[in-house]
């Protein structure tokens, strides 16, 4: 199980770093490009490219984040470790949430 | 209590896990190390002073202990090098359980040893010839450069990984684990690899380098586990357990 969840954020982490850096750039060049919202959506919606970018993004966040929450509890709270292990649960569960209800907002 | 010219003022943890430190007065010499210190406070000041040493000259790793916050060799430790403003403070290694004053059990350490796949297990008979194994290999390379631990368990106390998660092996099991893992003649290679990898293996590390920075023989654990890290990595790619 902790081997899975290493490899499971080292994986999320690679996917993640080139997506993280693409994302950034995009909101650098759609702020300075003086984008609309309109605009934006305009792009967005109904592209299947933008689809999978984000959803990929959202789905690996969901992965490698609550890994991380997860080593920070264990070692830094003094929570018994089925309750880390609900909080993890939980807080993946919410970003996936979340970040799924903005990529559809986007790409719908 | 402060020294007087030619003294050193050191303070000494006296109890277990519940205790104080007790300061004591003694002679600065030329060349003295900190075990000469721990030694002649036993001798002269607390005939029960409880410590640990055999070789005194870094060869056995059994007097490590905390020096001014920093676990050490103190048998290789120049008083001279770590006495600011001629003070000492001398306390058991971290993250052990202290039995009495300086001695801690190392009996976690070494327990926490075995279950990273520690102990060698032969692939040959006697009948067998020696293996040939090639000195340049990457392998057995990899497995020098980090065969002289000799278990102070100075890195286990230097480790904050070690202090946070009770399951976290320990830079010096993890390291045996990858010089036996990169040893040819070892028949357990994927046992060995799947308890380091494992639950509190390479995994928990978080690449501190405590453990390289103390490291009485310059041995550099970080890097094997970095290593097993990759091999965690590579074994889930070809399949293997």
């Amino acid at each position: 199980m902790e081997r899975a969840l290493f490899l499971a954020q080292r994986l999320t982490a690679m996917l993640l770093a080139p997506l993280v850096l693409a994302h950034l750039w995009l909101v650098l060049v759609a702020v300075r490009g003086g984008l609309t919202a309109a605009e934006i959506l305009g792009r967005t919606q109904g592209s299947a490219g933008w689809a999978l970018f984000y959803g990929a993004f959202v789905l690996a966040v969901a992965v490698h984040a609550p890994i991380g929450v997860r080593n920070v509890l264990r070692e830094w709270s003094r929570l018994p470790r089925s309750r880390v292990d609900l909080i993890a649960l939980v807080f993946g569960l919410v970003l996936l949430a979340l970040g799924a209800r903005a990529v559809w907002a986007v790409v719908a | 209590m402060s020294a007087g010219p030619g003294e050193l003022t050191v303070r000494v943890w006296r109890g277990a896990e519940a205790g104080a430190f007790a300061s004591y007065r003694v002679p600065a010499r030329a060349n003295q190390t900190v075990l000469d210190v721990v030694t002649e406070i036993q001798r002269r000041h607390a005939p029960d002073l409880a410590y640990r040493f055999a070789c005194r000259v870094g060869v056995c790793g059994s007097c490590a202990m905390t020096v001014n916050g920093v676990p050490r060799w103190t048998c290789r430790t120049h008083v001279g090098r770590v006495a600011a403003g001629r003070t000492l403070t001398v306390e058991p290694l971290r993250n052990l359980p202290r039995i009495r004053d300086l001695a801690v059990d190392l009996a976690p350490f070494f327990a926490k040893w075995k279950a990273a796949g520690g102990c060698f297990e032969g692939s040959a008979t006697r009948a067998d010839p020696p293996a040939a194994v090639d000195p340049a290999g990457p392998r057995r390379r990899a497995a020098d450069a980090g065969i002289e631990c000799i278990n102070c368990a100075v890195c286990h106390a230097a480790c904050d990984v070690v202090g946070w998660d009770p399951d976290y092996l320990g830079p010096a099991p993890l390291l045996r684990a990858w010089t036996l893992v990169n040893d040819e003649r070892h028949a357990g290679r994927a046992r060995t690899l799947g308890k380091a990898t494992g639950q509190g293996g390479c995994g928990s590390c978080h690449t501190q380098g405590s453990c390289m920075k103390h490291c009485p023989v310059g041995l550099s654990p970080t890097e094997g586990i970095a290593g097993l890290k990759r091999l965690s990595l590579a074994a889930l790619f070809s399949g293997a357990p």
